[in-house]
């Protein structure tokens, strides 16, 4: 084991002293990052890079709640990222989403305000236990990822104060009646008050931040999108690059040397494909920090970050061991890596936004790391954390363990790593 | 003295090409053992076959005890391999690229660093150790390639071909780090097409053409069964004729064998000298142009003259 390591460790310092793979490693996808910035203006803060998501929102519910999620979404300074369609058949606007008509619909459920507002009538007692709110429905369009994640976003921003002021307000009003300060009679009517207080703040709370100080919660950095679209881009060089050490060992001898000392075969292939890894993570891990240091890019939850970019590059690492193992020499592994973080490049998101693409193209996208890693980080970036990371994380798990399968099968094969 | 190796009818095939064809032959503990052939004769593929590299199509061999094909591991610790290419990361400097193979072989903490120090001394390469091996002249690299074999202190020793290709100061300075290593217990199996580096360096000597080990003993039982014979090398002109020159000089008095290659005639008489002025006439009889002659006395060339027919270098 401790071979191994040494081996992956042994990589990472070679590929650090080769300046050439340096800058197509980390010069170049700064830089473009940096391009691509002045191209979409977010460096003179004239764009957010996303625009009139199509959302389709049916209010069941009519009542104030409701009403104002509505609002949020008709609201001024969402203008320019949300176009919102009313609808009033929720399995209508499902079957529009499964068409790829909108980006995602919210379906507001009949019941919700008055599941969260007491109804006149209610009479408040310190054993009273409120019900559960009626839960809104975000029903998202799965090739529309980011725009998807927007929407979700701020939905989740809205149920979140309003369900904060709701405990807020039930804390407060069990406190006065604990006191003796407030009668039961009158607790229905000063909790109706302080409600509609808190649907009132709701209605401005909800905004796209425009790099403004103090302005709340919602915002879409265009450069949370690009800078990883970058670095998962130039990571399918460095996989491949890390590839071509392989047979490039092969052919200047130290992999024979390798299998001559006494180091088993797996410890060898292990140690070169940790090395790959480490490479790659390492790669992914200082594009992130220098696109927070320099561009003040906010990556959200540390942790959901850190697995992220450790399962993006496992699923990288897997497609940069296959093509290894489908080619014969150095140069085809450097031709045919080329070609694939190009195709990747465009069909995984990191230059055009897949929610442009076709459909058809969505779908196809999921074979690609960039794809899964974009989605991971753009959820990131809009305030996801660890759990809402699952489906990425799992694909992109799944992608490098099947393509590393098959790597070690057709290494096998071809006698890569044989005697 | 024991044998450190017994080698038993091994043999590889690449398909139908027969690249090693059941050679058998043993090392002593402390020799130094030369396997002597031109290029393309089986020795690299012997090599990686004993070292563990290539398995064999057929037969086995042991080393200390163990064998190759049944126990690789363990014959992995005791030998050290010199491979015919400088296999060595030329990012990292020398210390580094020593310390990183002494890892391979199991070596760690102080003993590894102070092991990597008395290596680079020994090569003469402790002033330099900080610079990257890209940076260093053939005859540097070549003697970082032969340090790496000698980290773990093995028993016994491959170099394969350790002096293709460099200026003859290093090639002087490899020979004598092989007589060095000998006189402190190391056993040695060096291969070679160059007939001077085996004749200085072995105790015994295998000659292998075509995968096959043609002759095996000390030098002077080889130079024995050449017999107590002189060869008279005739260097001739390009136009001219080697093979109907070497044909006419079979029939000649006190000549034992006539041979050609390329712009040479090989004359091996019991005395040179006595044949000199026959062959001589042979060739202005038949209007060849004689450019230079060499008298040689019995060496493994020699040998290897009378076994094949051909020259070494061929």
């Amino acid at each position: 084991m401790l071979k191994l390591f040494l081996i992956g460790i042994k990589d990472l310092k070679l590929i650090f002293r080769d300046r050439a793979a340096l800058i197509f490693m980390l010069l170049a996808p700064f830089l473009l990052t940096i391009g691509m910035g002045f191209v979409t203006g977010r460096f003179s803060g004239n764009s957010n890079g996303l625009s009139n998501i199509p959302v389709l929102i049916v209010n069941l519910d009519q009542e104030q709640l409701g009403n104002a999620l509505a609002d949020v979404f008709a609201s001024e300074d969402l203008a320019d990222l949300i176009e919102p369609t009313a609808s009033s058949d929720p399995e209508t606007a499902r079957r529009l989403i499964d068409e790829d008509k909108a980006a995602a619909a919210i379906i507001i459920p009949a019941g919700f305000t008055s599941s969260i507002i007491p109804v006149e009538g209610t009479t408040f007692s310190q054993n009273n236990v409120q019900p559960e709110p009626v839960k809104i429905e975000v029903y998202a369009n799965p090739t529309r990822p980011t725009s998807a994640g927007v929407v979700k976003a701020i939905v989740d921003e809205f149920v979140s104060r309003v369900e904060e002021g709701r405990t807020r307000g039930m804390t407060s009003i069990m406190q006065l009646m604990q006191a003796g300060l407030l009668s039961p009679q009158n607790a229905q009517s000063e909790a109706r008050k302080l409600f509609e207080n808190v649907q009132q703040t709701e209605s401005t709370a909800i905004t796209l931040k425009t790099n403004k100080e103090g302005a709340a919660a919602i915002q879409f950095d265009i450069l949370a999108y690009m800078a990883p679209g970058m670095a998962l881009l130039f990571l399918m060089y460095t996989v491949s690059h890390g590839g071509r050490s392989i047979l490039a060992e092969r052919s200047q001898g130290t992999l024979p040397r390798l299998l001559i000392s006494p180091t088993s075969t797996a410890q060898v292939l292990g140690g070169k494909v940790l090395g790959i890894f480490l490479t790659g993570v390492s790669q992914v891990g200082i594009l992130i920090l220098a696109s927070s240091v320099f561009f003040g890019v906010k990556w959200g939850d540390t942790l959901g970050l850190v697995i992220l970019i450790l399962a993006a590059v496992f699923g990288a690492t897997g497609w940069g061991m296959l093509v290894t193992a489908l080619a014969r020499t150095p140069a085809q592994i450097g031709s045919t890596g080329s070609a694939l973080m190009l195709i990747f490049g465009i069909l995984g998101g990191s230059f055009i936004n897949l929610d442009q693409m076709p459909a058809y193209v969505r779908t196809l996208s999921k074979i690609t790391p960039n794809a899964w890693g974009l989605d991971g980080f753009t959820t990131l970036a809009l305030g996801g954390r660890l759990p809402n990371l699952m489906q990425p994380i799992t694909a992109l798990l799944i992608m490098g363990s099947v393509l590393f399968g098959i790597a070690v099968l057709l290494f096998n094969r071809n006698g890569i790593m044989q005697k | 003295m024991p044998s450190i190796l017994e080698v038993q009818n091994l043999a590889k095939n690449y398909g139908d090409f027969k690249a090693v064809k059941g050679i058998s032959f043993d090392i002593k503990e402390g020799e130094i053992f030369s396997l002597l052939g031109p290029n393309g004769a089986g020795k690299t593929t012997t090599i990686s076959m004993l070292s563990t590299l290539y398995t064999p199509t057929s037969g086995d061999a042991t080393i200390g005890g163990h064998s190759i094909t049944k126990d690789p591991m363990a014959v992995k610790q005791i030998i050290g391999v010199v491979p015919q290419e400088i296999a060595l990361y030329e990012d990292l400097t020398a210390r580094e690229n020593l310390i990183f193979w002494g890892q391979m072989y199991g070596l760690s903490g102080k003993p590894l660093t102070s092991r990597v120090d008395e290596v680079l001394e020994q090569i003469g390469l402790t002033d330099k150790a900080k610079n990257r091996v890209k940076t260093y002249s053939g005859g540097m690299k070549r003697r970082v390639n032969i340090g790496v074999g000698l980290l773990h202190k093995p028993r016994l020793l491959f170099m394969d071909e350790p002096t293709v290709g460099i200026d003859p100061q290093s090639r002087r300075a490899i020979l004598d780090t092989v007589k060095d290593l000998n006189k402190q217990g190391m056993t040695l199996l060096y291969t070679t097409h160059y007939m001077e580096e085996a004749q200085e360096l072995s105790d015994r000597v295998g000659i292998i053409d075509h995968g096959d080990l043609i002759a095996l003993g000390t030098q002077k039982e080889l130079t024995q069964q050449v017999g107590e014979t002189e060869t008279l090398i005739l260097h001739i002109g390009e136009n001219d004729d080697a093979e109907a020159l070497a044909k006419s000089l079979d029939d000649v008095k006190d000549i034992l064998k006539a041979s050609a290659s390329d712009h040479e005639v090989s004359v091996v008489a019991h005395e040179a000298e006595e044949v000199l002025a026959s062959v001589v006439t042979k060739a202005n009889e038949r209007g060849v142009r004689i450019r230079s002659i060499d008298i040689r006395e019995p060496n493994l060339e020699a040998v290897f003259l009378h076994l094949t027919g051909r020259a070494l270098r061929d």
